[in-house]
């Protein structure tokens, strides 16, 4: 994590999950798993965020609101579908209102599985996302716009 | 008259997880009115019963919602063995009300901190869920899971818990409940966080009786419902008198669902004591026919789970009423006349849970 | 608790303002409504209770058939009025506030609704 020069921002967005990743989310704020000890801060504001977490599948409702949240976010960012119900739409695959995983909406750069997610699975995903971002950022200085 | 203007609440917004929706219609800084605009949550898991084989079926149930998963999966099996007309063994019962006052626990050490987070307590919050990792270590420990836990099944539990993990707990519970009074002292004593609660939101009894409010919301308006009274699974055999306050206003909301946490521990406490040793579950043969109900107290109040079914592996329909989805006749009621700032504070003392409501 | 005769009254829809607005009067809420979806119609069952006593009302309705709204004496059955507008297409006349179908905006339209070739 060394190479990490930066301290970036997430922000978490909740599709049609159960709450159950949500709260997982959350719980990796806390105390026990801290996940601002690798320098992440959770924010609410869309603009200030580079990493975008989101739990739950894509439906008819949410979806201008999942893309609308993606355009507002500035360059670098990254995406990460947390709980198998972001990535494919998981056991609400069959239901008449859903669309399936985020990255039938949006791109998604990481996928974090399980029902729920652990908070283990969660600040792993958010490690790699960190990573990532260096790596982004890194692109857009050398003025590889179409790499980040 | 000043000027009005309509602002839109959400349904990204940063006090709240969970996406909810509101026009709220102001008068400069006030409140006049709050249209609620649900769905965003909306899957439609209902319709899938038609799908799911009914043995499969609940564990799509479990995943209505993260925090209460335990008891949609409790009412859904209770609804079953009614129509199948199974006697659920009684240490399975007593099983079920331990895993109940955990999930009670919980969701209600969730809610206090998200409110501390709702009017800027950060510390307050965090140390709120540093005490709720212990109640998931338990479940992780008994069930497997943190979240989800599947062990319900028709017809009784599928895992146990021997005396000595029951014992552990036992210490566990007396631990919690040390730290737990340090911390709702803060929340029933300190002047900044009354001064945010005391007078906000107030539903009157008449109001709560009108707008059918249930759980905590009724509870703190005076109300004493409170499903686990009818009896069900261990419940009958347990001694416990109804939390409720006449205050009406989020502080109201506040000590009932503070008493509450006392009170599960109380619960648990007489279940360890009490638990009889029996069989864990008994076989429900052949394909359910016929139509039943069941009502359980979630911690955020009275749900009723409805089932019918026609002698077929998949059910005709499912439902369940969920607890959020009558509360919000009574927020929609309380937010006006509320400034725009208290406006997430509100919404959060009636202890939202939109995945339950919307399904 | 099984749903049968001895819990549950079948009533007809024009009786249902009267039956409601006599037990509100007896001071019962309105624990829930919900539709079942039949072939060529539909179930509806309003659910009451005073404390922990629990009554049972059913209606049932032709697919056409319209019912008049309860939102008067019970105002959080606008909730239910509008879902099972949404959800099932049942035909409820000036429920308070009308969503007019959108309460979930969903793509599908009445997917609890029994499919003709079924």
């Amino acid at each position: 994590m060394a190479n990490v020069k930066k301290s970036p921002w997430m922000m978490h967005y909740d599709g049609s999950s159960c709450n159950g990743c949500d709260i997982e989310v959350l719980a990796c704020l806390t105390p026990l798993y801290d996940v601002e000890r690798f320098g992440v801060i959770n924010t609410g504001n869309p603009k200030h965020a580079d990493i975008l977490l989101i739990t739950g599948s894509v439906n008819t409702q949410n979806e201008p609101v999942v893309k609308q949240i993606y355009e507002q976010m500035c360059n670098p960012k990254v995406v990460v579908a947390i709980g198998i119900c972001a990535c494919n739409g998981g056991v609400f695959k069959d239901c008449y209102n859903i669309k399936g995983g985020i990255d039938t909406t949006i791109p998604v750069d990481i996928y974090v599985p399980g029902c729920a997610a652990r908070p283990e699975a969660i600040i792993d995903g958010v490690a790699k996302a960190v990573e990532l971002l260096q790596k982004k950022s890194d692109a857009l200085k050398e003025g590889k716009a179409d790499e980040a | 008259m000043g000027n009005r203007s309509i602002v839109p609440f959400g349904p990204q917004h940063p006090v709240l997880p969970e996406p909810v929706h509101l026009d709220l219609v102001l008068e400069d800084e006030k409140v006049v009115e709050a249209v609620p605009s649900i769905g965003f949550v909306h899957r439609g898991l209902e319709e899938l019963c038609t799908k799911r084989d009914f043995n499969d079926y609940l564990y799509v149930f479990e995943r209505i919602c993260g925090i209460c998963s335990f008891g949609h999966g409790l009412g859904y099996c209770e609804a079953l063995e009614d129509v199948f007309g199974a006697e659920v063994p009684e240490r399975a019962k007593y099983l079920r009300t331990i895993w109940s006052e955990m999930s009670r626990l919980h969701s209600h050490l969730l809610w206090l901190g998200l409110l501390a987070d709702a009017f800027g307590f950060d510390a307050l919050f965090m140390q709120c869920w540093r005490i709720r990792e212990s109640v998931l270590d338990m479940f992780e420990a008994s069930t497997g899971g943190r979240v989800i836990f599947s062990v319900n099944t028709i017809g009784g539990v599928l895992k146990d818990m021997d005396s000595e993990m029951l014992s552990a707990f036992s210490k566990k519970f007396d631990e919690m409940e040390k730290q737990l009074k340090e911390v709702s002292d803060i929340f029933l004593n300190d002047y900044t966080v009354m001064r945010r609660l005391k007078g906000v939101g107030i539903l009157t009894k008449e109001d709560a009786q009108r707008l059918d409010a249930v759980g905590p919301m009724a509870r703190a308006s005076g109300i004493a419902v409170d499903i686990r009274k009818t009896g069900y699974e261990a419940y009958k055999d347990i001694d416990f008198e109804v939390v409720t306050s006449n205050d009406c206003d989020g502080y109201a909301r506040c000590c009932v669902r503070i008493g509450e946490l006392f009170q599960s521990f109380n619960i648990i406490k007489q279940a360890i004591a009490k638990i009889p040793d029996t069989e864990l579950s008994v076989k429900c043969k052949g394909f359910p026919n016929g139509e039943a109900y069941a009502r359980i107290e979630q911690p955020r109040g009275e749900a009723l789970y409805f089932i019918k079914a026609n002698g077929t592996k998949f059910l005709e329909r499912v439902r369940v009423r969920t607890p959020t989805f009558v509360n919000i006749a009574s927020l929609i009621h309380i937010l006006p006349g509320s400034d725009l700032a208290d406006v997430p504070l509100q919404i959060l003392t009636i202890d939202p849970c939109i995945s339950c409501t919307e399904r | 608790m099984r749903l049968d005769e001895n819990t549950m009254k079948t009533i007809e829809s024009g009786e249902l303002i009267k039956v409601m607005l006599l037990k509100q009067r007896e001071g019962f809420r309105l624990i829930q409504v919900h539709a079942v979806s039949v072939k060529g119609g539909y179930e509806l069952t309003y659910t009451l209770g005073k404390d922990y006593v629990i009554e049972n009302y059913r209606v049932n309705l032709n697919e056409n058939d319209e019912i008049p709204t309860i939102t008067d004496l019970y105002p959080s059955a606008m909730l239910y009025e509008n879902e099972m507008a949404v959800l099932f297409g049942v035909k409820i006349i000036s429920t308070n506030p009308d969503y007019d179908n959108k309460f979930y905006r969903i793509k599908a339209t009445t997917p609890f609704k029994v499919k003709e070739d079924k």
